[in-house]
């Protein structure tokens, strides 16, 4: 007998839908979150696409801070490529409010029947005839659970991988280093979302700006640290304050979104590792709240089947590789490669691509239909990746 | 001895270091990040991911 079928480690997304799936399905679920609120310090640009949330979640006005109807993308020279959401497929629609949205996940989880324990974080693992003995610290005390299963949802800074022989390390061209600003005082259109590119801006990642509602807006950047030359943060704030000498920070978010496309396998003996900690957040956007949450749910259905046949291999959890890969797998292999192609530019390149582009309509709004017009202008840049894109 | 320290006043406790660490010389224990010096190499990969600039090298 265990104490639990499952330990989730980790309140985010990722966590709270896995646990919440898990408990749903009738296991004990215990959900820890090693901070004492959940959701905070936020870290994240808190874009997500609408059609791909609403599969998990009713939207609510309590957590959803602006939609967005177009993005308008700047090259280095300042000119604009406008996306406008039109069809379905749109890469963000709504910007939410993560401190809210974490929350409203967790309770789902509780609501499901999971246990949720706050400042409580897991320090160890170690399996033992075949099931695991997980050590956790709550609120200062430290303490042994058993468990057949743990699903680490422990974010980018995530242990349960390395403690269970996953390599989870990511190499300094694998990682965004990212500095937010939640600003007011600055000008902007409440339904759009920019974005910067080019190394002049942003080496290695790009600049954005996104509206939570009509008078404050997330503006922040992500720097490749293998070729950018100065912090995230310096970065920033030559940027914003050229741009916006008058605006106020009211907010400051910091973080690091893995960009290796996500690993080859996320799953070891009793083990799985869902979200940022199996590095699934997409190698261009840096977008991985709806990944984390579409795995969340793979590996708490995985963990029932496991617990109904009381099989906690690596070999039967296998079947959670199956089931991110066929779903998100093949879109991060194909931007994993596109982020390639795209580090190799040089602004000139981009200036020219943006100027071909300038005044047309592109009804949808997502990598894939930019990369297409792209091609249709400029085969010769994408020609080698051709296959993935079409 | 060469070390790396955390400047508290710059870190945003945000796990980035963490991530790249090969060494499993650091860690984000609840808002507060945890170096060990006996496990670094010094390989400085923390270093330059941080997106505050909070750590450094000191002798
Ligand atoms: C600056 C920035 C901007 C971003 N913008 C966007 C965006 O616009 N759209 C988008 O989709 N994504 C964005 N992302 C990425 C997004 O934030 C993440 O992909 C998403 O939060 C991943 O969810 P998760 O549940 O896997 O992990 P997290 O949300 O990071 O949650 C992990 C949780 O685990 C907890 N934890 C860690 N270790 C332990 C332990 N040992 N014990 C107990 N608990 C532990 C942490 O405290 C944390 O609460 C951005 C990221 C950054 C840094
Ligand atoms: S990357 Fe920098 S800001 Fe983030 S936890 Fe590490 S030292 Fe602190
Ligand atoms: S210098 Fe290298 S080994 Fe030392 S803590 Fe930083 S990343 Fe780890």
């Amino acid at each position: 007998m265990t104490d639990y079928d499952v330990v989730v480690v980790g309140a985010g997304p990722g966590g709270s839908i896995a646990a919440k799936t898990a408990a749903e399905k009738g296991l004990d679920v215990l959900l820890i979150e090693k901070r004492q609120e959940i959701g905070v310090p936020v870290r994240c640009a808190e874009g997500v696409s609408k059609e791909d949330l609403e599969k998990f979640v009713k939207p609510d006005k309590r957590w959803i801070a602006a939609e967005i109807e177009k993005a308008w993308i700047f090259s280095p020279d300042e000119t604009k490529i406008e996306l406008s959401a039109e069809k379905a497929g749109n890469e963000v629609g709504y910007v939410l409010e993560r401190k809210i949205f974490d929350r409203h996940l967790a309770r789902l989880a509780s609501k499901a029947g999971a246990e949720v324990r706050v400042k409580t974080s897991a320090v160890g693992l170690r399996r033992e005839n075949g099931i695991v003995r997980l050590k956790i610290r709550s609120l200062g005390r430290e303490e042994e659970v058993t468990t057949k299963i743990v699903i680490g949802a422990d974010g980018i800074e995530s242990k349960v991988g390395k403690w269970s022989g996953i390599d989870t390390t990511l190499k300094l061209s694998e990682i965004e280093s990212c500095v937010q600003y939640l600003m007011t005082n600055i000008e902007f259109e409440s339904d759009v979302t920019y974005f910067w590119v080019g190394k002049k801006f942003a080496p290695g990642g790009y600049i954005w700006l996104f509206p939570k509602g009509e008078d404050a807006a997330n503006v922040g950047i992500g720097v490749m640290p293998s070729i950018a030359e100065k912090k995230a943060k310096e970065y920033l704030d030559e940027f914003v304050r050229k741009k916006f000498p008058e605006g106020e920070i009211v907010e400051v978010v910091v973080g690091g979104v893995p960009i290796n496309g996500g690993l080859k396998s996320a799953v070891a003996d009793n083990v799985m590792l869902v979200g940022d900690a199996a590095r699934f957040a997409d190698p261009i956007t840096g977008g991985g709240i709806i990944n984390a949450m579409k795995s969340g749910y793979y590996a708490g259905i995985t963990a029932y089947e496991a617990v109904v046949e009381e099989d906690y291999s690596a070999k039967f959890l296998k079947k959670y590789d199956e089931r991110w890969k066929n779903d998100f797998g093949k879109k991060l292999e194909r931007n994993k490669k596109i982020q390639e192609k795209l580090l190799k530019m040089d602004d000139e390149t981009f200036n020219k691509i943006a100027k071909s582009l300038e005044g047309m309509k592109i009804e949808e709004f997502s990598v894939k239909r930019l990369v297409l017009e792209v091609f249709k202008k400029y085969p010769k840049l994408f020609w080698d990746v051709k296959d993935l894109i079409f | 001895m060469k070390r790396i320290i955390v400047n508290r006043y710059k870190c945003a406790y945000c796990g980035a270091c963490v991530s790249v660490c090969k060494f499993d010389a650091n860690e984000l224990v609840e808002t507060y990040l945890e170096i060990y010096p006996e496990k670094c190499t010094l390989c400085m990969a923390c270093v330059k991911t941080c997106p505050m600039g909070a750590l450094e090298v000191v002798e």
